[in-house]
């Protein structure tokens, strides 16, 4: 498995190819659209994160001591955006989780979409993901 | 001679800003519209040469702000058509005006069982003050139903209104719908049970004239930010008699006649609802909103909206699957909508990367998305200073991004 810091070099030089925020979207856009999100057993109210415009399911478990995320989203930039998320943190340890420094939105060009009031979910997804890492690492 | 929207434009400096490499389209006035030169100067120059507290100092600069504040008191009292001076009271806006009134209203005309009417497109703000009303005394929300087109319509409100209500409050125009309530026939018809009627007014001035005489309601609430003044200053409007009824609302300085440990006695009208400081640069500025408004009238306003109205309704119908919620009859120029197939979170932030600002969301109005079973929608509402141009690039806009979001 590729650190998380690798993922995210991979997908910055993804992202680089674009130069115009059109082409960035709709790679966005396509890259939620590739990714089998989440189980739709799974897409439960209490997996719903609470507090957005779009709805956003999380979904987690435990494998081999690493954490594998999963989730979706009804809107379909969120989706890209949740599906980013997902393939940067999924199959990770829980401490490299925690310590994960997400710099590779703000290289992509989309760190507007972190801010708290865009009801998009994404921040509060973020916080969710390392708040179920940090409670891994603090059981153990 | 009708309305020169390119000099109006130019009063309005934000409207030249680029917003992500582009030229702004703001089409988010419902929320708060934007204020001309004239009303940013009168706050500036007042705290250049005139800033100190009002109604209470001997020396000259306080009066000279009291009469510069009071001066508008007597701007809104003309602008709507008050009676009186001090039927205007100042608050923060319509949700402290109307928050004001179903706290003191609790306190004497609002009892176990009492029916209060509101109707399915209110805001939360014309909701949630009168179900904490009634929970505290015990008395009854009903809500007068809309129909498919986002009208009350005659029949409706006559089923709801009867013996039993204490209280009509309903929106002058709807902040999602646009929809330009009958009100007068309302207000005429709960006043026949002998009912308090409550206007919640944010979505009117900007657009249309009000003359509370006129429409005979009791009361009259609305926010200078939708009428391109400052934020943080709204109107209760009441009738002279009613306001002298009610108790106070908030306690403090200047509310205030003669106060013992014993007993305290309180101000007159309209300083009984007005405790401490106020926002004396925020009335200042709304003074200057009216008389910016009035610079242009309403007359033109109203021609000039009417055809941008005309003229959005029948591009964005040119959209394939672009479905309107509320189509009234009357209507100001605010414009929700779906498309099938399409989140409007996505749709806003495609705009919003080719400078075109709307609401997406349920624009404080959940029990109308219910209605509607939707679970919110893209809203642009339009101002004298939008044009005909911008209806396009709002059109073009959403082309562009039905085409990326549909991939
Ligand atoms: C119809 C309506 N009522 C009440 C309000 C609340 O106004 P304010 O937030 O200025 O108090 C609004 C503002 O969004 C509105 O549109």
């Amino acid at each position: 498995m590729l650190s998380i810091d690798k993922i995210q070099d991979e997908i910055i030089a993804d992202f680089g190819i674009f130069d115009d925020w059109m082409g960035k979207y709709e790679h966005l856009i396509d890259f939620g659209s590739s990714l089998p999100l989440i189980d739709d057993k799974y897409k439960l109210d209490e997996n719903l994160i609470k507090g957005c415009q779009s709805k956003v399911w999380l979904n987690t478990e435990m494998k081999d001591d690493k954490v594998i995320f999963s989730a979706d989203s009804d809107a379909v930039i969120t989706k890209g955006l949740v599906g980013l998320m997902v393939h940067v943190l999924s199959n990770q340890t829980p401490e490299a989780i925690v310590n994960a420094d997400l710099y590779f939105i703000d290289k992509i060009g989309l760190k507007d979409h972190l801010s708290p009031n865009r009801s998009n979910g994404l921040l509060s997804m973020i916080k969710q993901m390392k708040l179920f890492a940090l409670g891994y690492t603090l059981k153990k | 001679m009708g309305l020169d929207v390119e000099n109006i434009r130019k009063d309005f400096p934000i409207l030249s800003e680029t917003v992500n490499g582009e030229p702004l389209v703001y089409l988010d006035n419902a929320s708060s519209s934007q204020k001309p030169l004239a009303v940013i100067e009168a706050i500036n120059n007042f705290y250049k040469t005139t800033n100190s507290n009002v109604h209470r100092g001997v020396h000259s600069l306080s009066q000279r702000a009291t009469t510069a504040y009071e001066a508008t008191r007597e701007k809104v009292r003309a602008f709507i058509n008050a009676n009186l001076e001090h039927e205007i009271i100042f608050t923060r806006g319509t949700t402290e005006s109307i928050n004001l009134l179903a706290a003191t209203l609790g306190k004497g005309h609002v009892h176990q069982g009492d029916e209060i009417v509101i109707s399915e497109m209110e805001h939360h703000s014309n909701i949630v003050p009168w179900q904490l009303l009634c929970e505290e005394t015990g008395a009854v929300l009903k809500v007068i139903p809309i129909n498919n087109k986002g009208e009350i319509t005659e029949e409706s409100y006559r089923n709801v209104i009867n013996e039993s209500t204490k209280i009509v409050a309903i929106c002058h125009v709807s902040n999602t719908l646009g929809t330009i309530n009958s009100i007068k026939a309302i207000i005429d018809y709960a006043h026949e049970f002998g009912a308090l009627t409550v206007i919640d007014g944010a979505q009117a001035p900007a657009h249309i004239p009000v003359d509370v005489q006129q429409l005979n309601c009791d009361f009259y609430c609305f926010s200078a930010h939708k009428m391109y003044g400052p934020t943080g200053i709204g109107i209760l409007y009441g009738k002279e008699t009613l306001l002298d009824e009610l108790p106070p609302y908030h306690g403090g300085g200047n509310m205030i006649e003669n106060v013992t440990f014993a007993k305290t006695t309180y101000n007159k009208l309209p300083h009984k609802f007005e405790a401490g400081t106020p926002n004396i640069a925020g009335g200042i500025g709304l003074g200057a909103a009216i008389d910016y408004i009035q610079s242009i009238a309403y007359e033109d306003i109203g021609k000039y909206e009417d055809e941008l109205t005309k003229y959005g309704r029948e591009q964005l119908s040119s959209i394939s699957n672009l479905r309107f919620i509320g189509d009234a009859a009357d209507k100001s120029a605010v414009f929700s909508f779906v498309i099938d197939g399409i989140h409007p979170l996505d749709l806003g932030t495609i705009l919003d990367q080719q400078g075109i600002a709307v609401r997406t969301g349920h624009h404080c109005t959940q029990p109308l998305m219910d209605k509607f079973e939707i679970p919110g929608t893209v809203r642009a509402s339009f101002a004298f200073y939008n044009t005909l141009g911008e209806v396009d690039r709002l059109v073009n806009g959403i082309n562009k991004a039905v085409a990326m979001l549909s991939r």
